[in-house]
């Protein structure tokens, strides 16, 4: 009798609960590191969830801070730690971290995968955001350019068009700041642009500046001069970027220099600001009928450019003409910013098998048409597009809550970056990091914080880029920049 | 017979055995203490000096460091992190002359030391390396106050370290006098006053970082009142440095408060009344009978406070993010930044610049004015 009800108790306690359980990854428990979010944590953790029921894996998201989330993933992985077994993260550190031997080769995996329909995404982020080394190295989750966003209302009772140019951007804030723009009675902003150090600001400098620097199309760069690797910053295209960046705190919220990008997203959507630099989080972001007041008001445009561009020879801004802006439209040469790249999965190369595959199948779950064409259409996801069938559709777009109008503008702005044979490709090389969140941004920062002048912030970027290019080895550092323009292999 | 001889032999071999174990008990039992603090002390420091001497490298299978000399110095003394470090200085002619005046106040103390007999040798020693590291100090940070110069790292953490001690110490003297005296309510008050000192730096950081907010926040109003609705504080750098120090100065008062509270305590209060008594007026009091018996306190706690102070980093962090630029940047938050960003061999650097700073102020502390407070000079 005893023995019998021991064999019982057994098959309830064990035999059942195991017979129920039948997924895929069943046991097997992967954590994830990430941002601190909203954005990217948000879908993560809500398909993980999804994720969860249908393989029976077990995920554990870790979140920190942006500024952070560089260093966690390398120091981690680096010293034999290894706490996660993958990581949602800025493709262009793979320069760092692909030579550290951290991250694993996903190319097999993704030419076996059917349902993550790989020619569907946009041959730039298959090309620039997954592979590293001619090895496909990121699974893209998102697409990055950065555009201007514009108050369609406010330019209308201005009588101005959307910006082309920096000089244009410059006259709608001035003339739209002060006026209240979404009827509480208080003066609003002409220009909201996230300038937080430690947080965005420099890609949005660099959204300024491309437009004054590379003509020639993207394998020209925006970055250092492809022949010797000197930064393209000393010269007068620069100091007039720095001019411009600075002259649109004027027309910003007193808070500016310490505004990130989610703040200056709430601005906007609150109908704060007639003009802002962004990724594409704000057009799905405006729609959101419980955070916004400028539903149907916002119009997105290429990024601005200059009719005045940078003469390497001299270091001199000259004028436009057919052999020096050979990509300019109506006299104004225009250089949308591929910023970041879009956040991309990827896996430790160190994490056990199992967890290898649970990780692949969650960021190709995620990653997948039916998750991720939602995905793109709602704000705060943080997720833009990046797959064909995203810009091709329209009607998810509407289903979403955009007009057909507003959805054709937004991905309109999009795509004519996208398209762009003058796209200026974002830093990523060894020490990318190094460059921008560190020596650029810092400059930046005190810049705007009136602690330098345009000359001394100038020679300031000049030495801290020269310090990291010599520590590094210019040759080396000058071949991983070509590569990374796809003048050599990479 | 030979038994007996062996026996005793080997009695004898075991007494100078014991002996000399005894002789070394000292060692031995102290050993293991010895080899602790070697690794929890000695090793680290050790480890990090190698850090600041070196640069970080990531290579297949795992990081490296490379031996690259004092370059990480050089950078932060004379390379691109200068600016970020030691400011940048202006012609300030007001600076010239402070120092000039300074110079001449350090020389006519040399020169009364020299006439009470003191040897000349002396006289070249400390005083007078002191004397000039007081003036280099002083020059680094009244350069840098000039309109068209800016302060590094090294001038904002002095400006906290040498404003926040002073206003810690007044404001913490001034409500120890207070609750010393026979009031009502007066031990209602003294738990209050204590109560920031048990607050988290974080959670003061953020509760200033919000009381700060002119644009939301629970002082709108009294900002609005006041015209100030579009200011922010973190876009002004002196207003953003007022804003950490206010912060620091709330969170660390109530330590000096404390401290003198109990000091307080310890003067006689015979010697006050006859005083009194005798027509002394309370300031009187206060500087010819209290004052002294507070000073070996008193310069405990600005010695705690000077060595607490240089390591303020999390209220300019959450306040002000270290910004606007760099404006209210320490250096303990310069190093954090450069290690977040795996800069490790000038965060390595700027720890020991930072001990360095600290040593030496606190030794020109302990050598001038600690003797003197507690009476031994």
């Amino acid at each position: 009798m005893i023995p019998n009800l021991a064999r019982l108790f057994f098959l309830v306690l064990f035999l059942v609960p195991a017979l129920a359980q039948t997924g895929r990854f069943q046991g097997v428990s992967i954590n994830v590191l990430t941002f601190t979010g909203p954005q990217i944590a948000e879908p993560l953790r809500r398909h993980a969830a999804a994720f969860e029921r249908a393989t029976g894996a077990k995920v554990n998201v870790t979140v920190v801070p942006f500024s952070d989330l560089y260093q966690q993933i390398l120091t981690d992985a680096t010293t034999g730690t290894n706490s996660y077994d993958a990581w949602i993260f800025a493709p262009q550190w793979m320069a760092d971290f692909a030579p550290a031997g951290i991250m694993e080769d996903l190319t097999a995996r993704v030419r076996a995968d059917t349902a993550i329909q790989w020619s569907d995404i946009g041959v730039f982020f298959r090309e620039f955001s997954a592979l590293y080394g001619g090895k496909i190295l990121t699974i893209p989750l998102d697409g990055d350019f950065q555009m201007v966003y514009y108050r369609t209302d406010v330019l209308r009772q201005l009588g101005l068009q959307p910006p082309q140019t920096w000089d244009d951007y410059l006259n709608i804030a001035q003339r739209a700041n002060g006026r209240d723009m979404n009827g509480d009675g208080r003066p609003d902003f002409g220009s909201c642009i996230a300038k937080k150090r430690n947080a965005q600001s420099y890609w949005m400098f660099m959204s300024i500046l491309g437009g004054y620097v590379q003509t020639q199309g993207t394998r020209q760069g925006a970055f250092f001069d492809t022949r010797n690797m000197q930064p393209l910053v000393k010269n007068q295209a620069f100091a007039e970027a720095l001019r411009v960046y600075k002259e649109t705190t004027r027309f910003g919220p007193p808070d500016e220099l310490n505004l990130d990008v989610g703040d200056t997203r709430g601005l906007f959507t609150s109908g704060r600001c007639a003009l802002s630099i962004d990724w594409g989080d704000i057009g799905p972001l405006s729609i959101d009928p419980q955070t916004s007041k400028v539903k149907d008001l916002v119009g997105a445009v290429i990024l601005p450019g200059s009719r005045r561009i940078l003469d390497r020879n001299t270091g001199n801004l000259v004028n436009c003409n057919a052999q020096l802006c050979p990509h300019a439209i109506n006299g104004v040469n225009r250089a949308p910013y591929a910023a970041f790249g879009g956040w991309s999965g990827g896996i430790n190369a160190k994490a056990a098998a199992a967890k290898k595959d649970a990780a692949y199948a969650l960021f190709s779950y995620m990653s997948q048409p039916a998750q991720s064409n939602k995905d793109v259409t709602i704000g705060i996801t943080g997720f833009n597009p990046y797959r064909v069938s995203q810009f091709r559709d329209i009607q998810t777009w509407v289903a979403a809550g955009f007009s057909e109008a507003g959805a054709r503008n937004y991905l309109t702005a999009i795509q004519q970056s996208l398209n762009s044979p003058n796209m200026v490709l974002d830093l990523r090389i060894p020490k990318a990091q190094q460059y921008q969140q560190v020596v650029l941004d810092r400059v930046l920062s005190e810049y705007l914080a009136g602690q330098l002048t345009i000359a001394q912030a100038q020679e300031q970027i000049h030495n801290g880029w020269e310090e990291i290019t010599n520590a590094e080895g210019r040759q080396k550092q000058l071949q991983a920049y070509l590569a990374s323009l796809g003048i050599a292999g990479r | 017979m030979k038994k007996v001889e062996n026996k005793l032999q080997q009695a004898g071999l075991w007494i100078r055995f014991v002996g000399w174990l005894e002789r070394r008990a000292a060692t031995v039992f102290l050993l293991p203490s010895v080899l602790v603090i070697l690794a929890f002390v000695l090793f680290p420091l050790v480890g990090s000096l190698y850090s600041s001497l070196a640069r970080l490298r990531f290579s297949e299978g795992g990081l490296e460091l490379t031996f690259v000399g004092l370059a990480n110095y050089r950078k932060l003394l004379l390379g691109s992190e200068q600016g970020h470090f030691l400011g940048q200085p202006g012609a300030g002619l007001w600076a010239l002359v402070v120092m000039g005046l300074l110079a001449l106040v350090l020389g006519v103390v040399m020169y009364h030391r020299w006439r009470a007999g003191r040897s000349v040798w002396i006289w070249l020693g400390q005083p007078l390396l002191g004397g000039l590291l007081l003036l280099a100090f002083t020059w680094l940070f009244l350069s840098r106050l000039w309109p068209g110069t800016r302060m590094g790292t090294l001038q904002t953490t002095l400006f906290y370290v040498m404003a926040g001690t002073a206003l810690q110490y007044l404001l913490g003297l001034g409500l120890a006098l207070l609750c010393a005296e026979r009031l009502p309510g007066t031990r209602f008050f003294r738990v209050l006053f204590i109560l920031p000192l048990a607050i988290t730096p974080i959670g003061v950081a953020y509760m200033f970082r919000m009381l700060t907010d002119t644009g939301k926040g629970p002082l709108v109003p009294l900002w609005e009142a006041m015209g100030l609705s579009g200011f922010s504080w973190v876009n002004d750098p002196w207003g953003a440095r007022l804003a950490v120090l206010i912060g620091d100065v709330w969170q660390w008062t109530p330590f000096a408060f404390i401290v003198l509270l109990a000091a307080l305590q310890s003067v006689p209060q015979e010697q006050v009344e006859a005083a009194a008594v005798d027509g002394a007026s309370r300031w009187q009091v206060f500087r010819h009978i209290i004052f002294p018996y507070l000073l070996p306190a008193s310069a405990t706690l600005v010695l705690i406070r000077l060595i607490e102070g240089f390591k303020i980093v999390d209220l300019p962090n959450i306040l002000t993010n270290g910004g606007p630029g760099t404006a209210t940047e320490s250096i303990t938050l310069h190093a954090y930044f450069a290690w977040r960003t795996l800069d490790i061999g000038t965060a390595a650097a700027l720890g020991f610049l930072l001990m360095l700073l600290v040593s030496l102020i606190t030794s020109l502390y302990a050598a001038w004015i600690l003797p003197r407070a507690r009476g031994q000079v």
